[in-house]
């Protein structure tokens, strides 16, 4: 315990007394920073106006939403750059409503607001600069679908709800983003629901979704109820203060394990990720961007957000082991599974929810930069292979691998930029992913030194060790499923059918945009030479908590290494094992090690372990519970209801018949009788006329004088 | 001056007259019944003028507008029966039930 005091202690301290200073230190970025509403507002408004106009805009929507994407990414890369210049700390709120004290006597104020600093300006920039170039893409890939319209208009909404999310200076709106990000995604994913395939893959990732979103309510709830406000600058100074007796503090351990499970949802970690290769039956732009820069992020995100929580002894310190553990899982088996698929974007998925693990096992570390480097390399190349595999999907009208081949020289353009993200994810030197994941390494490797404070931490510095020596098969595993992917689709014979040819400019540019960002993303955070991105999205952050982690002050030489031979050796394994044409693919698949392939094939038995375990004993007791119910309250009521709805009836019918017609009828005969009466002294003729007018007047003389 | 001789004389004049009136069947003989009904008035307008020696003499006054309203009006009805009687070919009141119509 006394390691961990030493190392948090001075400099919760140091944070508590300079932090307000060094946050003085940053401007407020001015008007930038003041505007920059307007981020999440434009694609909002042009979801909306796609949705009602889009049809009669230019392009049927894709103007609009390709707009609304160039203005995020304008503005992103505006804000990126003045940061990297300058330093922004601002927060934008309107209060919308106060609802309520919290126990502990403060007002909660529900606010929607913009949060400009370090973390959110890198989110702004990434998700503006890779949507916008998906976006360019996505109008020739998706030339021709019946609900193009549609489609922009959902995909622009989930961009913007992503925007939503990353503004949110306080929980509830990152729960509105949140939310947002899921309804839209649910749409994109089920976007060709004729297929029941796709629609079934879209109700999932809602609903496995839904159990992560409810961790983070119960985390929500918990957290901004015992810090007495939704605002992150508020609980984290809660934090700040570092007091073991609040209340943040007593339910610390609980509120962070249920966010981190709200977290797990949406970054799809180790048991909850089931969602995210299914995800694939959407359009594979949607893939890219929710792979990339929007939706599995989220969850790194919100880690990234609440870190000094995490990292405060006494508050959530004791779910790191949790997320480290989580993370390593996850990043080992799910890069074991890529290996064996034969659909290229499920082998890419796989290895997205490997990307993950590294990302939130740095996390879990204290490795809070490299963790979000690693998110910001990732988006773009991780973004380019999506769009790669699409290119060659559009081309050969297939998913499999078993139906490509010998792509490499029919398209050149695809090819290229496909080996520069094989690269980066390999982790090959100078490539961006090679920076993002050394840092991880180093931060894993820091954790499991004595120095870290991490060893009190339920286990501690041996288990840190373990994770980093997981880390680094794991990038032994990514490099080898990479270079499968890459000889099978790119080498040997081509097994398809017809002649696959290169994709339209407006597919292929988007693509080297991208494969430049996969190339030098990295450049922008070398260990001991430029450290921009961890002064800019590392050291400012609100609170003052930018001291918290540790920084190595040049590249870690040895772990470098490993990473490097791991993803060298794998690459001639990986040659080696699949540069030569003839077996099977399964066969090529099988390797040596007994009972593995039908383990990965099978994706550990999982999915059927969901289905057959729980989906299937709770749907079916519930189902005839439901039709029970249904059978005898429901039916019950409602026969009731239309039991006395007869009776009633035959009242007012009854009614009808007699009151309503007789009154009727009794007036008509009332009319014709008197009609008929009168006619008799309708004769015509002016004497007879004559003779009552005189006969009246006669009478009417006699009843004067008599009466 | 006694008026009862002249009331007397309006009131059987009137008489003769409506009985013209509703009886006769010649149409020109209901003009001239009409006629008879009008005298009678005439004798009461003047009778009572003397009666209360009005300055103005209203009365009498009133019995010649009475007369000329009278020429008017038989003009009218001679002519509206002539074009009956061209129309139709009688002149016969029970014979006219056009306003049956």
């Amino acid at each position: 315990m006394s390691a961990l005091i030493a190392f948090v202690s001075p400099v919760l301290l140091a944070a508590a007394e300079e932090g307000a200073e060094a946050v003085q230190h940053f401007s407020d970025g001015g008007a930038l920073a003041a505007n920059a509403w307007l981020i999440p507002v434009v694609p909002m408004v042009a979801a909306f106006l796609i949705v009602f106009f889009g049809k009669r805009s230019p392009f049927k929507g894709w103007g609009l939403a390709w707009l609304s994407m160039l203005f995020v990414a304008a503005y992103g890369v505006t804000l990126f750059l003045s940061n990297l210049a300058q330093g922004i700390t601002y927060q934008g709120a309107v209060s919308v409503a106060n609802i309520g004290t919290s126990p502990y006597g403060t007002g909660l104020e529900l606010e929607w607001g913009w949060m400009v600093d370090g973390l959110s300006i890198m989110m702004y920039a990434v998700v503006g600069v890779v949507g916008f170039l998906v976006f360019t893409y996505a109008r020739s890939y998706m030339e021709g679908d019946v609900r193009f319209t549609w489609f922009f208009a959902a995909f622009t909404l989930f961009a913007g709800g992503m925007l939503v999310l990353v503004s949110a200076p306080n929980i509830i709106q990152l729960i509105v983003g949140w939310e947002l990000v899921g309804v839209s995604s649910y749409l994109l994913i089920g976007h060709y629901w004729e297929d029941h395939e796709n629609s079934s893959a879209a109700i999932k990732a809602f609903l496995v979704n839904k159990v992560g979103d409810v961790g983070l309510f119960i985390g929500a709830i918990i957290i901004s109820l015992s810090a007495g406000s939704f605002r992150f600058t508020d609980i984290l100074d809660v934090v700040a203060d570092g007091n073991q007796h609040s209340a943040l503090a007593r339910f610390g351990f609980w509120a962070g394990l249920a966010l981190f499970i709200g977290a797990m949802g949406k970054s799809a970690q180790f048991p909850l990720h089931v969602w995210l290769p299914d995800a694939m039956a959407g359009p594979t732009p949607v893939s890219a961007l929710m792979h990339a820069a929007t939706m599995v992020t989220a969850g790194v995100y919100l880690l990234g957000r609440m870190f000094p929580f995490f990292m405060a002894e006494g508050f959530g310190d004791e779910v790191r082991s949790i997320i480290i553990v989580i993370g390593a899982l996850t990043l080992l088996l799910t890069g074991l599974i890529a290996l064996v698929q034969d659909d290229i974007k499920k082998v890419l998925a796989y290895s997205t929810l490997s990307q993950l693990g590294y990302m939130v096992t740095a996390m879990g570390a204290g490795a809070y930069t490299a963790g979000l480097f690693h998110l910001f390399t990732h988006a773009f190349f991780k973004a380019l292979l999506f769009l790669c595999a699409g290119s060659v999907i559009h081309a050969v009208h297939s998913n499999n691998m078993s139906d490509m081949g010998g792509l490499r020289r029919l398209m050149p353009y695809t090819f290229w930029t496909f080996v520069a993200g094989t690269l980066a994810l390999a982790g090959i030197p100078i490539f961006a992913g090679f920076w993002s994941k050394d840092e991880i390494l180093a931060g894993i490797r820091f954790a499991g030194s004595s120095e870290s404070g991490f060893d009190v931490v339920q286990g501690g510095a041996g288990l840190a060790n373990f994770v980093l020596i997981i880390a680094i098969v794991g990038a032994f595993i990514t490099a080898l499923y990479m270079t499968r992917a890459l000889y099978l689709t790119f080498f040997g014979t081509y097994k398809g059918h017809g002649y696959p040819h290169e994709s339209p400019k407006m597919m292929t540019y988007p693509l080297v945009g991208l494969a430049f960002f996969a190339v030098v993303a990295g450049f922008i955070n070398i260990p001991g030479v430029f450290h921009l991105f961890t002064d800019t999205v590392g050291t400012r952050f609100f609170g003052g908590f930018h001291e918290l982690e540790h920084h190595a002050e040049g590249l870690h030489w040895v772990l470098a290494g490993f990473g490097t031979l791991a993803g060298v050796s794998a690459f001639l394994f990986g040659s080696m094992l699949w540069a030569n044409d003839a077996p099977t693919q399964e066969e090529r698949d099988r390797f040596w090690i007994p009972g593995l392939y039908p383990l990965l094939a099978k994706k550990y038995y999982i999915d059927d372990f969901y289905m057959d375990g729980i989906v299937r004993p709770v749907r079916g007791p519930v189902a005839s519970a439901v039709d029970w119910f249904n059978g005898h309250v429901i039916d019950l009521v409602i026969n009731g209801a239309g039991l006395l709805a007869t009776k009633l009836a035959r009242v007012v019918y009854w009614f009808d018949q007699r009151g309503v017609d007789g009154a009727i009828n009794a007036s008509a005969a009332a009319a014709g009788g008197s009609g008929g009466l009168l006619r008799l002294i309708q004769t015509g003729k002016v004497q007879q006329y004559a003779f009552l007018i005189a006969a009246g007047t006669v009478l009417l003389v006699a009843g004067f004088i008599v009466f | 001056m006694l008026i009862n001789q002249f009331l007397l004389l309006g009131a059987a004049l009137f008489s003769l007259g409506v009985y013209g009136v509703l009886s006769r069947r010649n149409a020109v003989l209901v003009l001239l019944s009409v006629e008879l009904m009008l005298a009678a008035v005439n004798i009461n307008l003047v009778a009572f003028d003397i009666m209360n020696q009005d300055p103005q003499a209203g009365g009498q006054i009133f019995a010649l507008f009475v007369i000329a309203v009278a020429a008017a009006e038989v003009g009218i009805g001679l002519a509206i029966v002539l074009m009956i009687y061209r129309n139709r070919r009688s002149a016969n009141v029970d014979e006219l039930d056009l306003m049956k119509l």
